[in-house]
């Protein structure tokens, strides 16, 4: 029995973060799969502020919010390599900075753009597109954001990899373009390969089946 | 890293504002001198534009012509490069990752409800107000376990949590006075009652929280020129 473990969801892109994270140190877990619909009694006790995964265990101590996570894995078990923020301040902060920017940013706007239609799909659209070029800008010569190894901003960004073909296709809509875009393309596709990550990567037939599903739900749900 | 010349880190800011505030103090703490590069209001730089492209906000931390964005991000950043100061996060991780929750707890939840106080009315804003309190009542609770009966979220001395919360004591008393309502009351939330005291009396704070009544005129203002957003970083 690991003493650390891991609340997630099979869907959920915060969590997956996390997995991506402990699986790249070689740091050993036990995964505990939610049902967000019907949350257990134990991630209600281990987070009660928001209820959320993913959370964290550790020695029975739980931490919650992925960034925070992040950020406790990388502390704690530092002499596991490879390390995902760099040594230098001025770096770190720079690592912080785009892993934040993408999910204040990013991530909301490319999921308000899967999930609405007509107007507010494509104002949701440009607007992520305004926000991605500074990521597109920021992978010049770069393999990762991290530099030669998947760091704390490609994790937090990864979600990019791995849902947005999916969204992509159920929503009939191209999110992320090659002739714009074509730098964040080949990281997507580089992340995508990187050593650990494909392993846990979720099945998409299962992904195109839940967000489907979701999305349909959310678009009946919309005032006509 | 010991010491700068002051010319070797500034700081874009305003004094009205929180986030601006936290970068303030935090350098404060670590006894660095830095320049002070007040912006004016309703307008942005040449020096913010550049330095901050992506949100063109403030607060900025100019260090060596390096900038540094987002007000949390700066203040560890200061902690790590100043290392040989005070420390503002503590050592251990767990209780760094405590502290960096609540920080987020703040800016996601707290300060955004604060400022919505400000426009609403009858039943939506004692609503607000509830759901306000309620978030401070967790914040208490959080106080309680990370003082360990000390005067601060971080002990002894003035910490992480202290900063990102104790930045916005300012405005916390300002939405007070102008909206009419109690948020940190004795009965409720003791120990932030007394925190805030000791905290806008710590020599690292002293003069950087702006006066009550200074905020009171000034979000008067921002009525008056509609859209500037309050103290957003």
């Amino acid at each position: 029995m690991a003493e650390v473990k891991l609340f997630r969801a099979w869907s959920s892109p915060f969590p997956l973060r996390i997995v991506w994270a402990l699986e790249v140190k070689g740091i050993e877990y036990d995964m505990i799969y939610e049902d967000l619909s019907n949350k257990s009694s134990m991630l209600l006790q281990y987070n009660p502020v928001y209820k959320k995964v993913p959370v964290l265990l550790h020695k029975g101590k739980p931490i919650s919010e992925s960034l925070v996570i992040l950020e406790y894995i990388e502390e704690t078990w530092k002499s596991k390599t490879p390390s995902l923020l760099p040594g230098d301040p001025y770096q770190r902060a720079m690592a912080r900075f785009w892993a934040k920017f993408g999910d204040d940013k990013i991530l909301p706007l490319i999921w308000e753009a899967f999930i609405k239609q007509g107007k507010d799909q494509e104002e949701a659209l440009i607007a992520a597109h305004e926000n991605l070029k500074y990521l597109e800008v920021e992978l010049r010569g770069k393999k990762f954001l991290g530099g030669e190894t998947v760091g704390f901003a490609d994790l937090t960004f990864g979600w990019l990899a791995n849902l947005v073909s999916v969204f992509e296709e159920i929503a009939g809509v191209t999110l992320i373009d090659h002739e714009k875009f074509p730098l964040l393309l080949t990281w997507m596709k580089n992340f995508m390969d990187a050593p650990k990550i494909r392993e846990t990567w979720p099945p998409r037939d299962k992904l195109i089946n839940h967000f489907r599903a979701l999305r349909e739900t959310l678009i009946a749900k919309e005032p006509k | 890293m010991a010491n700068s010349s002051c010319s070797d880190v500034k700081v874009l800011g305003a004094w009205p504002s929180p986030f601006v505030t936290r970068v303030r103090i935090a350098l404060n703490i670590k006894s660095v001198k830095y320049e002070f590069l007040e912006e004016a209001l309703g307008s942005k730089s040449q020096l913010l534009l550049q330095s901050n492209p992506v949100y063109k906000k403030i607060p900025v931390l100019i260090h060596g012509g390096k900038p540094i964005s987002e007000s949390l991000i700066i203040v560890q950043y200061i902690d790590e490069v100043w290392s040989s100061g005070p420390s503002i996060l503590p050592s251990d991780p767990y209780d760094r990752a405590i502290e960096r929750f609540w920080a987020a707890y703040v800016d996601d939840k707290i300060f955004p409800s604060m400022k919505l106080i400000n426009t609403a009315q009858g039943e939506e804003k004692a609503a607000i107000v509830e759901q306000v309190t309620e978030g401070l009542v967790l914040l208490e609770e959080a106080f309680q376990k990370s003082s360990k009966g000390k005067a601060f979220f971080g002990g002894d001395r003035i910490g992480f949590l202290d900063i990102a919360f104790g930045s916005m004591l300012g405005w916390l008393r300002a939405i007070e006075k102008m909206g009419g309502v109690k948020l940190l009351d004795e009965a409720k939330t003791p120990g932030l009652v007394q925190w805030a005291e000791s905290l806008c009396a710590d020599g690292a704070v002293k003069g950087i929280i702006p006066d009550t009544e200074k905020l009171v005129e000034f979000a008067k203002i921002l009525v008056k020129m509609k859209g500037v957003p309050l103290g957003k970083n």
